[in-house]
C-alpha cells in the first residue's frame, strides 16, 4: 500500500496536466465548433463547403493520426515550433471542434423558424437573433450531447501520452514501471478518470436542471 | 398619408409565382383586412411588407421608404412595423416581461426600468399584468397571442401586421384577442390583418381585400364587398365562409 500512496501524488500531478489540457482544449474546441457551425449555415456556398471539408476531414481520420500530423507533421515544416503540450491542446481542440460543430449546427436547426422570424420582425439583426433568441434555446437542447462529446475528448487526452505529455496516463505508465505494481497503479488511474468524468456528469446534470426549470 | 404602397409586387418561390401583380395602398390609421382561400398568397403578401420574404419584383414603400432598395436598413424599417403570427412565436426561454422588453432594451437601448414600465403598461392594455413573470409555456393560446401583440407594440410601431392571429386559438379565446385588436384600431393604429374572422373584418375593417391565385381580385369597404361582391370568385369564396 505504501507504494501506491507514494505514487498517488505523481498521478495527481498527471491529473493536473490532463485537466489543464482538457479545459483549455474544450473551450477552444467549443469556439471552433461555434464558428464552423455558423459557417456551415451561412448563406455562402464557399463558406459552407470549407466548414464541411473541415468536419469531414476530422471525422474521417483517427485522433492519433491527427495528433501525429500536428506534432510531427506540422512541426517538420519548421514554420512553427509546437511543444508537445501545445500540440496536444491544438489537436484535442481541433478534433472536438468538428464534433461540436455538428452538434451546434443540429441544435440551431432544431429551433423553429418562427423564432427567427419573430426576432427579425421586431428589428433584431441576424447576429442579435442568433445571440439572444436562437443560440440560448439551442444550447439548452444541445447540453446532453455537448456533455457527451466533452467526456469523449477528456478520454482522448489520454492518447497525448504518446507524444510525451506528462498527463495522468503517462504518469500511470511511469509509476507502473517504477513500482512493478501495474495492477494497482492502472486501477488507481482508472478510478481517477472515472471520478473526474462522474463529477463532470453531475455538473452537466446540475446545469441542465437549472436551465430546464424555466 | 399613405403608410404602405405596393406597386407591381411579384414573389416567386423557385419557379412558382405566388404573387403575380399586386398593387395596394394603405393609408395612415386605416385597417385593411385580407381574405381569400388557402394558398392564395395572403401570408406571402403580408410577409413581403416587412421583407420577411425576399421580394422578387416591384416596389413596396413603407412609410416613405422603398424596402426593395437594398441600400435601406431593413432592420430600422422593421422596428416600425410590428408583426403578429398565427403561431405566436414567443421566446420560450424568456419571461413574458422579457419577451416584451427585449426589443426596446437590445435595439433601442432603453434602460431596463423604463422598458419594464412600458411593458407593464402594455400588459395592462392586453389585460395580462399578473402574467409578467410567467414563461410562455405557462400561458393559454389566447394569452400568448396577447403577449405577442404587446411585444410588437413595445417597439412603438407605426404599422401592425397580423397573420391569422386567431386561427390557432380555441374558440373561447378568440374574443379576447379580437378585443385587443379592436382597441388598437380605435386608437388609430394602421393595421393589415389577414383573417378568417369575417365578423371582425366587417366591424373593424375600413377596407377588405380579397385575394385568389396570387392576385388581388377585388377590394372594397366591408359591407359593400360582403353584400355586393363583383367577381364570381369572390362570390364563390364568400358563399363558403359567410
Ligand atoms: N417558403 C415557401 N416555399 C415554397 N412555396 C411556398 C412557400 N411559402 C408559401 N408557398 C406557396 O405559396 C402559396 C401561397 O402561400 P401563402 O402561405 O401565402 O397562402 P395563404 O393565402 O396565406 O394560405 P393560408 O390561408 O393557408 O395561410 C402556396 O401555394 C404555398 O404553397
Ligand atoms: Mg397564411
Amino acid at each position: 500500500m505504501d507504494i501506491i500512496s507514494a505514487a498517488i501524488p505523481m498521478l495527481l500531478k498527471g491529473l493536473q496536466v490532463t485537466l489543464y489540457i482538457f479545459v483549455i482544449a474544450i473551450i477552444l474546441g467549443f469556439l471552433i465548433g461555434l464558428v464552423i457551425a455558423l459557417l456551415r449555415l451561412a448563406p455562402s456556398k464557399i463558406l459552407n463547403w470549407i466548414a464541411k471539408v473541415y468536419v469531414d476531414a476530422i471525422r474521417g481520420t483517427p485522433f492519433i493520426v491527427q495528433l501525429f500530423f500536428i506534432y510531427f507533421g506540422v512541426n517538420s515544416l519548421q514554420l512553427v515550433s509546437l511543444n508537445s503540450t501545445t500540440a496536444g491542446i491544438v489537436t484535442v481542440a481541433i478534433n472536438a471542434g468538428a464534433y461540436f460543430a455538428e452538434i451546434i449546427r443540429a441544435g440551431i436547426q432544431s429551433i423553429d423558424k418562427g423564432q427567427t422570424e419573430a426576432a427579425r420582425s421586431i428589428g433584431f439583426t441576424g447576429v442579435q437573433t442568433m445571440r439572444y433568441v436562437v443560440l440560448p434555446q439551442a444550447f439548452r437542447r444541445m447540453l446532453p450531447t455537448i456533455t457527451n462529446q466533452s467526456i469523449i475528448s477528456l478520454k482522448d487526452t489520454s492518447l497525448l501520452s504518446v507524444i510525451g505529455i506528462a498527463d495522468l496516463t503517462q504518469q500511470g505508465q511511469i509509476q507502473a514501471s517504477a513500482t512493478f505494481e501495474a495492477f494497482k497503479i492502472w486501477l488507481a488511474v482508472g478510478v481517477i478518470y472515472f471520478i473526474i468524468i462522474y463529477l463532470l456528469t453531475i455538473l452537466a446534470n446540475f446545469i441542465e436542471r437549472r436551465i430546464q426549470l424555466r | 398619408m399613405s403608410m404602405i404602397k405596393v406597386k407591381n409586387l411579384r414573389k416567386s418561390f423557385g419557379k412558382i409565382e405566388v404573387l403575380k401583380d399586386i398593387n395596394a395602398e394603405v393609408q395612415e390609421q386605416e385597417v385593411v383586412c385580407v381574405i381569400g382561400p388557402s394558398g392564395s398568397g395572403k401570408s406571402t403578401f403580408l410577409r413581403c411588407l416587412n421583407r420577411l420574404e425576399e421580394i422578387s419584383g416591384g416596389e413596396v414603400v413603407i412609410n416613405g421608404q422603398d424596402i426593395t432598395d437594398n441600400k435601406i436598413n431593413i432592420n430600422k424599417v422593421r422596428q416600425e412595423v410590428g408583426m403578429v403570427f398565427q403561431q405566436f412565436n414567443l421566446f420560450p426561454h424568456k419571461t413574458v416581461l422579457e419577451n416584451i422588453t427585449m426589443g426596446p432594451i437590445k435595439i433601442r437601448t432603453t434602460d431596463k426600468s423604463a422598458a419594464d414600465k412600458l411593458a407593464f403598461e402594455l400588459l395592462d392594455k392586453v389585460g395580462l399584468r399578473e402574467k409578467a413573470y410567467s414563461f410562455p409555456g405557462e400561458l393559454s393560446g389566447g394569452q400568448k397571442q396577447r403577449v405577442a401583440i404587446a411585444r410588437a407594440l413595445a417597439m412603438n410601431p407605426k404599422i401592425m401586421l397580423f397573420d391569422e392571429p386567431t386561427s390557432a386559438l380555441d374558440p373561447e379565446m378568440v374574443g379576447d384577442v379580437l378585443e385587443v385588436m379592436k382597441q388598437l384600431a380605435k386608437e388609430g393604429m394602421t393595421m393589415v390583418v389577414v383573417t378568417h374572422e369575417m365578423g371582425f373584418a366587417r366591424e373593424v375593417g375600413d377596407r377588405v381585400i380579397f385575394m385568389d391565385g396570387g392576385y388581388i381580385v377585388e377590394e372594397n369597404e366591408p359591407n359593400e364587398l360582403f353584400s355586393n361582391p363583383q367577381h364570381d370568385r369572390t362570390k364563390a369564396f364568400l358563399s363558403k365562409v359567410l
